[in-house]
């Protein structure tokens, strides 16, 4: 089929993207908890 | 955490059985042929970036008349999302275009004023990062994103109201416009499983913009210590 190729790439592209902004949110929120932990255990230490 | 596990395995499964519907069940338009198969990806992605800007410029009003910062995490997780969804539109677009039209981008009113809404976007993000007290930063950011929405209304009529290379409106496009049965069933569900994909990524995003709240709070008491 004509152009079957080019339907194939915007479909791959499209949730590439979805795939690649939900890996960076989780990659931002694994490092905010393990500075939420950080900044717990200096708290604690600190009392 | 399973939750999350299993509305991400429901979505990734209703997106895979829509793709298959969009493929196998709507029948292959005449002009066009195949290629007329990135629609149900395209449209479907304008119309969710649409609803999440919405979204944004709702929690960006709230914000400036109530100073939540509920409000003001809402917006920012709806513009960050909102962007992902219109960058897919913005790279689908030309996919599509360059096999139809011969070119693979062209300034016309449709195509531009898309292209400045991701920018908008953009720079609403890029607004936020530059700005470190939390309060000013929400209430910059929200007026930003109250003057980007108006960029919507803009695209969304942009074909109706001015000649332009992108094609005239399929969906509510008034007579002569309108969609096979078959067409709009399997639009009508993608569109709802990218809804539920839309809703997925805002939570998540919420999730993180709350996350980073305690963190500043507890940097706070640290110093404070």
């Amino acid at each position: 089929m004509k152009n079957l190729d080019s339907v194939l790439a915007a479909y791959l592209a499209g949730w590439a993207i979805f795939f690649i902004y939900y890996i960076s949110v989780s990659q931002r929120m694994s490092a905010l908890r393990d500075e939420v932990n950080r900044l717990k255990s200096l708290l604690n230490k600190g009392k | 955490m399973i939750k999350s596990i299993v509305n991400a395995t429901v979505l990734f499964v209703l997106i895979a059985l829509t793709a298959y519907l969009a493929f196998h069940y709507a029948p292959i338009e005449k002009t066009m042929g195949v290629i007329q198969k990135i629609f149900y990806l395209h449209i479907a992605c304008a119309f969710s970036a649409f609803v999440a800007f919405a979204i944004c410029f709702y929690a960006n009003l709230r914000y400036v008349f109530t100073r939540q910062m509920k409000a003001d995490w809402l917006g920012v997780s709806a513009a960050e999302v909102g962007l992902a969804f219109i960058s897919v539109v913005l790279v689908s677009g030309p996919i599509w275009a360059h096999p139809v039209w011969g070119i693979w981008w062209t300034w016309d009113a449709r195509l531009t004023l898309t292209f400045v809404l991701g920018l908008l976007y953009v720079s609403y993000l890029l607004l936020r990062s530059m700005i470190e007290e939390p309060d000013k930063r929400a209430l910059f950011s929200a007026l930003f994103g109250i003057f980007a929405f108006l960029d919507v209304p803009l695209v969304y009529f942009s074909i109706r109201w001015w000649r332009t290379q992108h094609p005239q409106p399929v969906i509510l496009g008034g007579p002569g416009s309108g969609l096979d049965p078959r067409m709009r069933v399997s639009y009508l569900l993608m569109w709802g499983a990218l809804t539920g994909l839309l809703v997925l990524l805002m939570r998540t995003r919420y999730g993180l913009e709350a996350l980073r709240a305690s963190v500043e709070e507890l940097r706070r008491e640290a110093e404070v210590q």
